[in-house]
């Protein structure tokens, strides 16, 4: 699945989407399709906050290095600590079992204002 | 082909040491000491011979091919400087001689190198005075930000972040981070040049200053740079200019008359010293009036009566930033070739290299996408995205390249184009073998359409075939004896 309906985008190909209280964090599969079998990743400390924009994490491939950049301002609260150990889950599943971190948002309203999956698909046409 | 371990026979020898009869006496602590003998590889003479020449022949240079590897200005270096750099007069010296009472007598000409090549390098670059000591373009980056650091903290500044553009080396981030700073990122506009606007919604009392390569990694000329460098200037920040593609408008532009407060120069690059494989490099970073007082110490100077020195005498010197002289035979390589080119040879430097750079760009075009495809300096940027509708991405055609018998370009850099293949010629090449070398990228092209599992495969004329670049980044096995 290139684009999951239910997330929301940032043009810097990570997405977000509600689960209960908090929003899950992760990178697009159309994100780790460019960037090639990654090698490295460092994900944030549970407890960090995070303004909206931050980049709350570094990717790294064989062909580059990346910050990760926050969706949401908040609290990390989660870390998937198995995606980097295993990064190839992100291949299979970048929207499911290879999430990154869970923020609880200090303003769910901003959540409103990512693209959507459509939006998404657009900007990604442009992109190509 | 087999390692030199692996070609070891036990209890062979390439030579025979006499007995000693000396009587000996250790009295190392036991914990020291091996509780078996080192496995060293057991050969004889001729084993050593063969081996070590077999791997020579194996050696990739600019020597021996055509090495189009973007960003880097991997230009031939002329033996007459290495030569000249050979001297024992100069090879010989020992670096602390000049630091010896009347050591200084002894070592005028080696001072006389160093002051010469500040004195060039100021011409060239526009700059007040230079500082030798940086061992490579990264090196002087560090530099130059911790004399940016230097001036600010001196003057009472409170900033905190340094501006860089989406197309920069990525040393330009990191040596300002070491220094202490948080580095944003300047967007490009869409013809690849860091965008005005929004610059200056980014400008404010909070930043130091701006890291720029111009040319940028894009090989394109920012036409709006002297309002780039005002900018910077009127929130009392700096203009530093990363001098790794000055082979592009050396004796042409000078980044000082652009309004750059420090430079630093890849003397490895612009000016043809060796380099590849990490080294040795040399960065001299340059600097206006205001910052002069920041610059390392040593530094040489004249005195009245003509005679040089060293000059360590310099309160707000950020301080060594590398032992003695900077990488003293690298400096006297490039001092060689400046004075060989001169200002006109230099000029025709920038001229060919631009012109190599655009010949290829042109005869490519209607073979491999290019997203900016105006008029380039030294380099040019090509996308794969047509190949890789195929299958065969920017590594596929890198690889199919080795075994046409060419170095690959750089890929996937700047990061800001898809598939990237950057391609700089230098001014070196001629003729026959820029059209070798586009020949064979055509073939590549069209192979892309024809038969991809080939390049797919490649690199097949190579001792080692494709190899597992994620295997080994991910599983590091670092081999230990």
């Amino acid at each position: 699945m290139m684009i999951d309906s239910e997330a929301r985008y940032l043009k810097t190909h990570e997405w977000a989407k509600k689960d209960g209280g908090v929003f899950v964090v992760g990178l697009t599969a159309y994100a780790i399709e460019q960037l090639g079998d990654i090698v490295y990743m460092e994900l944030p400390e549970v407890g960090k906050e995070l303004a909206r924009g931050d980049a709350f994490g570094i990717v790294e491939s064989v062909k580059s290095a990346s910050d990760m950049y926050a969706p949401l301002s908040g609290k990390v609260v989660e870390v998937n600590e198995q995606v980097p150990d295993s990064p190839d889950v992100l291949k299979t599943d970048a929207y499911g079992a290879g999430w990154l971190i869970k923020i609880k948002a200090g303003d769910a309203a901003q959540f409103d204002s990512l693209m959507d999956a459509d939006a998404y698909r657009k900007f990604l046409e442009t992109e190509a | 082909m087999k390692l030199v371990f692996e070609k070891s026979v036990k209890g062979r020898r390439g030579l025979r040491i006499a007995k000693s009869d000396v009587p000996t006496s250790i009295n190392l602590n036991p914990d020291l000491l091996r509780d078996k003998d080192a496995e060293l590889p057991e050969l004889s003479e001729l084993d050593v011979v063969r081996h070590f020449t077999e791997l020579s022949r194996r050696n990739f240079g600019v020597d021996t091919n055509f090495y189009p590897l973007g960003s880097c200005t991997m230009k031939y270096n002329p033996k007459v400087c290495e030569r000249i750099a050979s001297y024992p007069g100069f090879a010989h010296l020992h670096p602390l001689l000049p630091q010896l009472r009347s050591g200084g007598m002894l070592t005028q000409g080696a001072l006389e190198v160093v002051y010469e090549m500040d004195m060039l390098l100021r011409e060239i670059c526009g700059m007040s005075a230079f500082t030798m000591q940086p061992m490579a373009g990264a090196h002087g980056e560090l530099c130059g930000i911790m004399m940016m650091a230097a001036y600010h903290q001196d003057k009472g500044n409170k900033k905190s972040i340094v501006l860089a553009p989406d197309s920069a080396h990525g040393t330009n981030p990191a040596s300002a981070a070491i220094a202490g700073y948080t580095v944003k990122t300047v967007p490009s506009d869409e013809n690849g040049l860091m965008s005005i606007e929004a610059l200056k919604e980014m400008l404010n009392d909070d930043v130091a200053g701006l890291m720029l390569t111009c040319p940028n990694t894009l090989g394109l000329f920012n036409p709006h740079v002297k309002e780039i460098c005002d900018l910077v200037h009127s929130v009392d920040g700096l203009a530093y200019y990363d001098g790794a593609n000055l082979n592009a408008i050396v004796g042409k532009v000078c980044p000082g008359d652009l309004g750059f407060d420090i430079v630093h120069v890849n003397l490895h690059k612009t000016f043809a010293t060796p380099h590849g494989g990490g080294g040795p490099g040399a960065g001299p970073v340059g600097v206006v009036d205001k910052l002069v007082d920041y610059l390392p110490i040593s530094t040489v100077i004249k005195r009245e009566d003509g005679t040089l020195a060293l000059d360590y005498n310099k309160s707000k010197s950020i301080g060594y930033i590398a032992p003695f002289y900077g990488n003293f035979g690298i400096l006297l390589r490039a001092y060689v070739y400046i004075l060989m080119a001169g200002k006109e040879g230099l000029q025709r430097v920038a001229e060919n290299a631009v012109l190599n750079a655009n010949y290829i760009k042109e005869k490519l075009k209607p073979y491999y996408d290019i997203e900016h495809g105006q008029v380039c300096k030294h380099e040019c940027v090509f996308s794969a995205t047509r190949q890789a509708k195929h299958g065969v991405h920017a590594l596929d055609i890198a690889k199919g390249l080795i075994d046409a018998g060419y170095h690959p370009p750089t890929m996937y850099f700047p990061m800001i184009v898809k598939e990237a293949l950057m391609i700089e010629p230098t001014e070196c090449e001629s003729r026959e073998t820029i059209d070798a070398f586009i020949g064979a990228m055509i073939t590549i092209a069209k192979k892309a359409e024809t038969n991809p599992d080939e390049l797919k495969a490649a690199p097949v004329t190579t001792p080692v075939g494709r190899l597992d670049e994620t295997k080994a980044a991910r599983e590091l096995n670092i081999a230990s004896l």
